[in-house]
């Protein structure tokens, strides 16, 4: 390839050569050309910049806690940034950062004499476990309480008014059930009234049916809110125990307190 | 059906003379006619299904209790297949020249080929039902003759011989065996009760559910899928829709379904603690049942329209009143359940309340009525003369209060339902094993047929 210097010598050459023939009378030969003045050096290019420092203190850390980067930069500068979101810099300063997991930065500086960069390095290690929570204290579940407070109210064969020992069953039922009550706002009772199985089982419908609502009316005397107790009939279709005695069918004939749904 | 039966026809000479077939089974001198049905064959495919064929044939003639049946044993060897096989006993020979073994002097036989080898003992038969089974085209043909044995020959004797076509299968084998028992039942008077359906509650799946069946226990079928409790059904007058009362959402509720396509009708349910035991009115567009709407108190009677609508109580008692049961043939008739004079018993009124009266005599406890098509006759669970707990099946005529118990203590036996055509009486009971299973019997309570055996099953109704 040719330069513009060496362009311009052969252009000189041309000249004095098409000059040189067009004269062949005695004439004075020209002055020789004035010799070629070199041209003047180019200036030398500028200083790229130096990244004279750039380091993360401390250089591991553990999660949650923070380090410091800090940084100088020398030369002819026309940009220095640091990525990872902390952007442009001046040539001298420092960040506090704080990743979250092992992140490495890198110092972009650029200036006319080119780019130059360097990195730094922050490691984030995983802080120790917590110490185990104590463990909560135990809540009793409504069907725990259901099952350890209140107990069965208990029928006699085809009735379905509260008997004497089914009326102390359901007075200390009625203390109970408000306490539960109390303790679970949003919760509702339901009382289910079993028959035991000699009856028909069209029959026991409305006879399971007798016995929840005369075992609700006597608790709602008691002062039981009744809005929160449900009934529902399951005749004999759900029994206990199917022995054919009547300690059994005793069992079969009662009132049940269960958590509404 | 056994007035039809007991046809006397007092010259036997009129059922001699002539060619024509005849189409009725007439017993001289009345009684029940006395049934030879010995075990058919089948040639090629056909042999594999003759299992079901023979115990299906069996079983529906057995069951209708039209007829005593020949014990198998004490048929003759040979068995004619076809009127072919039938031949004239020779003419009486002379008396044999020695007489000094009488004792082995038996008379003689064709060893099952003259048609008294089936009249005499110890077959002692009148009628005689014999054919055989062929794989033709694909199909299952069955050839059945029924045959008259006071007949003097064959050429005479013919009451049914028809030709039954089926599918190569056991359903199939069944289907012909059932139209062929269908022909012999109806020519003795009877009607058969194939293609009937009862449906019941059953324990199989682990949950209460609605099944069906046909009359002779074939073809169980799962209704619902709730996997709550599902009990209590009744079957429309046409036997497209099943009412039935299920916890599913609950408290005791309504449901109506139709039967084929399964599928929720949606029965609107007032709002009550109990809404339960369901039937049809006769004319199909209604429903009645008990319920605690308005009162609190399980139950009232009440009647609404198919899907819920209109209700509106019947009785006003403030006792427990439960099952009404709409009488079929006038429907202005109620049968229930009360407890309003102490125990449960039957009880009738009209279909706006009034005229309430009292049908069982108060003793026990009694349960379950259910009519016959004839509006006269009613079924019931009663307790009378047995422990609490302990049910019969009776049946009651409702105007003369005349009953008559049809189970004797075997076990629970409950929810007592006639057939359609009021022949026979399906029910629950406990005999056996204890567990509670479907039966059928003639309405004499004779010819107990057991008809399910997985699970428990109870409350079955008889439908179309």
């Amino acid at each position: 390839m040719f330069t513009k210097r060496n362009l311009t010598v052969i252009g000189l050459a041309l000249t004095l050569t098409i000059v040189g023939a067009g004269c062949k009378k005695k004439v004075a030969p020209p002055a020789p050309p004035a010799p070629v003045q070199p041209p003047p050096p180019p200036p030398p290019p500028p200083a790229a910049p130096e990244v004279t420092q750039f380091t993360a203190e401390p250089g591991t850390i553990q999660r949650g806690q923070s380090s410091t980067l800090r940084w100088e930069v020398t030369g002819n500068t026309t940009s220095i940034s640091i990525n990872q979101g902390i952007g442009a810099v001046q040539a001298t300063g420092s960040q506090r950062v704080n990743p979250s997991d092992s992140t490495t930065y890198t110092l972009t500086a650029t200036g006319p004499g080119g780019t130059r960069t360097a990195a730094a390095t922050v490691s984030v290690t995983a802080p120790p476990p917590p110490p185990p929570p104590p463990p909560p204290a135990h809540v009793a579940t409504i069907e725990e309480r259901l099952s350890a407070d209140v107990q069965d109210a208990y029928y006699d064969y085809d009735k379905s008014d509260v008997r004497s020992d089914a009326r102390d069953t359901l007075t200390k039922d009625a203390a109970a059930l408000k306490a539960i009550l109390s303790d679970f706002p949003n919760a509702s009772i339901v009382m289910e009234g079993h028959c035991d199985e000699r009856g028909s089982a069209e029959y026991n419908l409305g006879l399971g049916d007798r016995r929840a609502s005369s075992g609700k009316e006597f608790l709602q005397q008691l002062g039981v809110d009744a809005a929160r107790l449900k009934t529902v009939s399951y005749g004999k279709e759900r029994p206990q125990c199917t022995d054919k005695t009547e300690e059994c069918y005793q069992k079969n004939r009662r009132v049940h307190f269960a958590a509404g749904q | 059906m056994r007035k039809l039966f007991a046809f006397l026809t007092l010259t036997a000479a009129a059922l001699i003379v002539g060619q024509a077939q005849n189409t009725r089974i007439v017993i001289v001198g009345g009684g029940k006619p006395r049934l030879a049905v010995p075990d058919f064959r089948g040639s090629g495919d056909a042999q594999n299904v003759m299992g079901a064929f023979n115990q299906t044939l069996t079983a529906d003639l057995a069951g209708s209790g039209l007829f005593d049946m020949v014990p198998k044993t004490s048929m003759p060897l040979f068995v004619p297949q076809q009127p072919g096989d039938f031949q004239q006993p020779p003419a009486a020979t002379a008396p044999r020249a020695s007489r000094r073994r009488d004792d082995l002097d038996l008379p003689p036989t064709g060893g099952g080929r003259w048609m008294r080898d089936w009249s005499n003992p110890p077959a002692a038969a009148t009628h005689l039902a014999f054919g055989y089974t062929a794989a033709q085209n694909g199909s299952l043909v069955l050839q059945g003759w029924l045959y008259d044995l006071a007949q003097p020959s064959p050429a005479t004797a013919q009451i049914i011989g028809n030709r039954y076509v089926g599918s190569l299968d056991e359903a199939g084998a069944r289907k012909v065996a059932h139209q062929f028992a269908a022909d012999i039942i109806m020519a003795g008077g009877g009607q058969p009760l194939f293609d009937t359906h009862i449906i019941f509650t059953s324990t199989r799946t682990g949950h209460k559910e609605i099944w069906a069946m046909n009359a002779d226990g074939s073809s169980q079928r799962q209704i619902t899928r709730f996997n709550n409790i599902t009990k209590f059904p009744s079957v429309s007058p046409d036997g497209s829709k099943v009412a039935f009362t299920s916890w599913a959402k609950g408290t005791p509720a309504i449901f109506v379904f139709s039967v084929d396509p399964v599928r929720d009708l949606r029965f609107y349910n007032q709002r009550a603690s109990v809404n339960g035991s369901p039937s049809f009115t006769p004319d199909g567009k209604q429903i009645i049942y008990a319920s605690s709407a308005g009162t609190d108190r399980c139950c009232r009677i009440f009647v609404a329209g198919l899907d819920g609508s209109g209700y509106r109580p019947i009785s006003s008692s403030s006792a427990i009143e439960v099952e009404p049961k709409v009488n079929p043939k006038n429907g202005n008739d109620i049968v229930f359940v009360s407890g309003r004079s102490g125990p449960q018993q039957i009880y009738r009124m009209n279909m706006d309340g009034g005229d309430v009266e009292r049908l069982t005599p108060g003793n026990g406890e009694a349960s379950n009525p259910s009519w016959h098509p004839n509006g006269q006759l009613i079924a019931f669970a009663w307790t009378q003369g047995f422990a609490t707990g302990a049910f019969n099946v009776f049946t009651m005529n409702v105007a003369s209060r005349d009953y008559i118990q049809l189970t004797h203590g075997e076990g629970r036996n409950e929810n007592p339902c006639w057939s359609p055509d009021g022949s026979h009486i399906v029910f629950a009971s406990t005999r056996g094993r204890g567990s509670s299973q479907i039966y059928i019997m003639t309405a004499d309570g004779k010819n107990v047929t057991q008809l399910t055996t997985a699970g428990e099953n109870f409350t079955p109704v008889w439908g179309k």
